[in-house]
């Protein structure tokens, strides 16, 4: 964007970029830190000698072996692949058919039944957590972490569902009653039409229930107790922190590692979160 | 081919076509509006039915009840003892003030300090697209683990942020401080604070930030035109046309704060003294450590009212989306 700017522009140049850096210190370092944490001799991390702000003694792997070798990290990982791709998968299905069917079909109480899906997205999961907890054992889930895959989509159906009626809502019926002039039926036009209109939308939806679910913390600590049936989110959380003696390094080795595949994704997909985050919230 | 060896292939392909005929008119039925309509919410409704809204009939079913943990069959009705009974209880009192002090300042800090960075990343600025993305980490992290990070920095006996302010302090000359960062009342709770707002900040700012930019550049070079100030202008022209998208993520926020677990269960476990106790940390903890379902199930409840009043509100302010 050209803006025509009074006054000197350098100045202005190093005024709005300076003013941010509080803030950038403050999103990052936290983050930063933990990774540092991470690499630093014991020797080192409980020196109270040492400047904490970088490493003296150079990189150790020995948290992060400790962390593979002597605990379950890696169940804890695995499962917290599993139980996210198979919740946002079901969940994925089940929000555009949903999702379609409020935003473009015409019947009796879709107005009424939207509004139902944004006020089930606006219950936060602590409202529920115990007698959903005891669902869960009634149906001999208990301590068992595909109790997570059926119980995430409890807040992704919502969640997906309003956003990517959004998305659909963006869809002009004309390409789609063309599609259906043309001998599709509403499901074939749905397909064939309407989803790939709505790439970034799915992609979104995808994005978000994934991490929603990686990040999922609730529900996978009351629903389990069993080591190996933890998430990676709550094993590091609630595993490792156990007693009087905190291994600092050790726990953020493992933060660490358990943010990473986030971060990762991320990264990769920074436009989609950003404008997921807007359209799905404010659209809200 | 003789007309008679042809009948047994004929009628079997005349029962194919019925039987497409068939498929079809049940495909074409099915996809009536109003039939498919219904089929199509079938899976998400009776998810929703069995896991959101049966659970949320067992949690009213609870608080009325005297269920204890591993005694379910014993358990029976009560009316509305547990709620009397918390009312009656010092720290269910003290987690309502705390849990009032938390959101309010937790959302009062991330809608000031959200609105400020969205204005800043709202220049022309270079490295838009990293500047952005880095803003936005502390969201994506998983809470847990990150709230872990923060439990590091704010150990009491190696903590970064008091060895920082020891520098300052040795350089006047005075003696090293020693912060218990979560362990005193009120310092726990501004820290639990600090580290709820790290995280929702970045909501805030993005979505103030496409807020800013909805805004017509016009109104601005009016505002100009009639000799308008920066102030003024922040303040009679992006303000104004900033609130529905402020009231709208300030009431988000409001309601995710209100019933955040994550933070305070890592940092605090709500102590020092039940001093950071937020109404799921509390409802966690009779239902786990005392056992006792029924008064955790209506401590969870206890939010349920002013949850209602804010999607109400939200649900006013939305309402010309549909």
């Amino acid at each position: 964007m050209a803006k025509v700017r009074k006054g000197s522009t350098l100045r202005h140049f190093i005024i709005d970029h300076f003013g941010l850096i509080p803030f950038l210190v403050f999103a990052l370092f936290p983050a930063y830190f933990m990774i540092l944490t991470a690499f630093k001799h014991n020797s080192e991390l409980y020196d109270l000698q040492a400047i904490p702000f970088w490493l003296r003694e150079g990189i150790t792997l020995d948290h992060f072996r400790f962390l593979f070798v002597k605990t379950r990290f890696l169940r804890w990982l695995l499962n917290s692949v599993m139980v996210a791709v198979i919740a946002t998968g079901c969940s994925f299905v089940i929000s555009v058919m949903a999702a379609y069917s409020l935003a473009r079909l015409r019947f009796r109480g879709v107005n009424f039944l939207a509004t139902a899906i944004f006020v089930i997205y606006l219950v936060p999961p602590t409202l529920l957590f115990l007698p959903l907890g005891r669902v869960i054992y009634d149906i001999g889930l208990a301590d068992n972490v595909v109790s997570l895959i059926i119980t995430y989509p409890t807040f992704l159906i919502p969640f997906s569902t309003w956003l990517l009626m959004g998305y659909f809502r963006t869809v002009p019926r004309e390409i789609e009653e063309c599609a259906m002039v043309d001998g599709c039926g509403r499901i074939a036009a749905l397909i064939r039409v309407v989803l790939p209109v709505t790439v970034p939308g799915l992609i979104c939806a995808i994005l978000f229930a994934f991490t929603l679910s990686w990040n999922e913390f609730i529900y996978a600590l009351t629903f389990i107790s069993q080591t190996t049936q933890k998430t990676a989110t709550v094993g590091v959380a609630a595993e490792l922190v156990r007693g009087d003696v905190f291994h600092w390094g050790e726990i953020m080795a493992g933060a660490t590692t358990g943010s990473l595949p986030i971060v990762l994704i991320y990264v990769f997909f920074l436009d989609y979160y950003v404008a997921g985050l807007t359209a799905g919230s404010v659209k809200g | 081919m003789a007309p008679g060896d042809s009948s047994p292939v004929q009628s079997e392909a005349l029962a194919a076509t019925l039987r497409v005929s068939y498929t079809r008119r049940l495909a074409d039925y099915l996809q009536q509006e109003h039939i498919l309509g219904y089929l199509l919410l079938l899976p998400a409704f009776l998810w929703l039915a069995g896991l959101v809204a049966y659970p949320f009939g067992m949690a009213i079913s609870y608080c009325l009840s005297d269920i204890v943990v591993g005694r379910q069959q014993a358990a029976k009705f009560v009316g509305l003892d547990n709620f009397i009974s918390l009312l009656n209880n010092e720290i269910f009192i003290q987690t309502v003030k705390n849990s009032f002090t938390f959101t309010v300042s937790a959302v009062t800090l991330k809608a000031v300090f959200g609105l400020l960075l969205a204005v800043l990343l709202n220049k022309d600025l270079k490295f838009k697209r990293l500047i952005r993305g880095c803003v936005l980490l502390p969201w994506v992290m998983p809470v847990a683990l990150s709230a872990l990070g923060w439990k590091w920095m704010y150990d009491s006996l190696y903590s970064v942020i008091t060895w920082t302010l020891n520098r300052f302090v040795l350089l006047v000359g005075m003696p090293p401080l020693e912060i218990n960062w979560l362990g005193q009342a009120n310092l726990a709770m501004a820290s639990v604070i600090v580290v709820n707002t790290w995280i929702g900040l970045p909501f805030f700012a993005i979505t103030l930030l496409a807020g800013l930019q909805a805004i017509p550049e016009e109104m601005y070079e009016a505002a100009e035109v009639d000799g308008a100030t920066p102030w003024d202008k922040f303040f009679h022209v992006t303000l104004p046309m900033l609130r529905p998208v402020l009231a709208v993520v300030i009431l988000f926020s409001t309601i995710f704060t209100f019933a955040d677990f994550n933070t305070v269960y890592v940092l605090t476990q709500g102590g020092p003294m039940n001093y950071t106790h937020l109404f799921a940390t509390l409802a966690n903890m009779l239902a786990f450590q005392i056992l006792d379902l029924g008064r955790g199930a209506a401590v969870s409840l206890f939010m349920f009212p002013l949850l209602m009043l804010l999607v109400f509100f939200i649900l006013r302010l939305a309402r010309r989306e549909y």
